[in-house]
């Protein structure tokens, strides 16, 4: 069982937390803080700032966050440890790069950033092509819903709690799928990971931005 | 209305990066058609999103934060709404990709019996290849050492299982021999992927199978 260690919290006596501003200005809804652990949301915050202003102490927060985390997950993955680097910066660079793309009401910053060094991963390992579905014909809102973006956010961390309740081997068979250790015959053995609310709300913001194009 | 769709443990295996080439564009292929599989595939990826949050990291070289900012600062500014209107057509984008084009951009072989077929260039793990069947016509009656995918572009096709039309993919295990029929009308096109070369059941297909290198 590789030993799961939380992430620490932002720590920035100069503002207030993150996700009480986001609490504040989304007006309606809840947000579960996790004691002791940055929530989704706060990450979020980031990276519209990111997003909007090129905010580069936002950025930085990210990249300590991540970046050690991404250097880990590629590591994992069979890269030696200066290979992992030279990727993990990379991936952040992506981070920055392709901020706008960032689309809160359908992932979590985590989710995002682990598409984006998955993709350098399959590039760096396996030289291969990755196809990728093609982009829905719109970009993200560019004043995405907060409420959806708060909801898709919580739904990912009920996932991860959700995902650290399985069994130690059924969860074990999960990291070794991601991390690379398994075929795709054998990610056939993986039953019942508990998807169900959060697939909803994909399945609900694709509708929403349908609907707001037609 | 597509009503065939992916299943988890290729969702699973492509949001993880250990699907082959061909595979993956067939995956990329069907979501990009099907927002049901979309929402299916992002719930996956919040999975990898989740671990890699979870993930203890692994500390970066000292200069790791300058060097990925001197990295940004070096490349391209990214224009701010990167996302280009796609064009309508045929085929979805990770298709066109690999085409070069939309349909009449391919450059079709004959197989016999009106039957034609174009290549893809993918890594050698699986094959994936263009189907052009005309209206009534069958393709050889066949099984399979390994998996079958075939994603339905243009028309229609039925066999032993049920119909499938446009944005339909049909998952063949080693267990099935089927005899695909495109139905009259407009010509079938199907993007069919393989991770292993097809047997055909009946003799003269079989001497056919090196030419069509299927």
């Amino acid at each position: 069982m590789l030993q799961i260690v939380r992430a620490n919290p932002i720590t920035d006596p100069h503002s207030a937390p993150p996700a009480l501003e986001w609490m504040a200005r989304g007006g309606k809804g809840r947000v579960d803080v996790s004691e002791g652990s940055a929530t989704q949301g706060e990450w979020v915050e980031q990276m519209l700032r990111l997003a909007r202003q090129g905010d580069e102490a936002a950025f930085a927060e990210l990249f300590d966050h991540f970046a050690p985390r991404v250097k880990a997950f590629l590591m994992k993955s069979g890269a030696t440890a200066s290979l992992a680097e030279e990727c993990a910066q990379d991936v952040m660079a992506t981070v920055w790069n392709k901020a706008a793309l960032f689309d809160p009401s359908r992932a979590s910053v985590a989710t995002w950033i682990f598409t984006i060094a998955r993709n350098r991963r399959i590039d760096a390992l396996r030289k291969a092509r990755r196809p990728e579905p093609e982009d829905l014909p719109w970009g993200p809102e560019p004043e995405p819903d907060q409420i959806d973006s708060m909801v898709l956010q919580q739904e990912t961390e009920r996932l991860g709690e959700a995902l650290a309740l399985l069994p130690d081997n059924q969860r074990e068979l999960i990291e070794k799928a991601y991390f690379g250790d398994l075929s795709h015959g054998e990610i056939a053995r993986i039953t019942g990971l508990p998807l169900g609310t959060i697939k909803s709300r994909i399945r609900l913001a694709l509708e929403k931005l349908r609907q707001a194009m037609t | 209305m597509i009503r065939h769709h992916l299943n988890d443990a290729l969702l699973m295996a492509y949001s993880a990066g250990q699907l082959p080439e061909a595979f993956n564009l067939a995956v990329a292929a069907h979501v990009s058609l099907c927002d049901e599989c979309r929402a299916r595939l992002e719930s996956f990826d919040a999975v990898g999103g989740v671990l890699l949050d979870d993930c203890s990291g692994v500390s970066l070289s000292e200069n790791s934060f300058a060097a990925t900012m001197a990295r940004i600062k070096a490349g391209d500014p990214q224009p701010r709404s990167p996302r280009q209107a796609v064009p309508r057509g045929v085929f979805p984008a990770p298709l066109r990709d690999y085409v070069g084009g939309d349909l009449d951009a391919v450059r079709w072989r004959s197989v016999g019996g009106g039957v034609r077929q174009a290549i893809l260039a993918t890594d050698r793990d699986a094959t994936a290849r263009l189907l052009y069947i005309p209206g009534g016509v069958a393709v050889p009656d066949h099984g399979h050492r390994g998996t079958e995918l075939t994603l339905v572009l243009q028309g229609a096709f039925r066999d032993e299982v049920d119909r499938f039309g446009r944005g339909d993919i049909e998952i063949a295990t080693e267990e099935l021999d089927h005899t695909p029929v495109a139905e009259e009308g407009d010509p079938c096109v199907c993007l069919a992927v393989t991770d292993a070369p097809l047997r055909f059941n009946s003799f003269v297909p079989r001497i056919l199978q090196p030419f069509l290198r299927i």
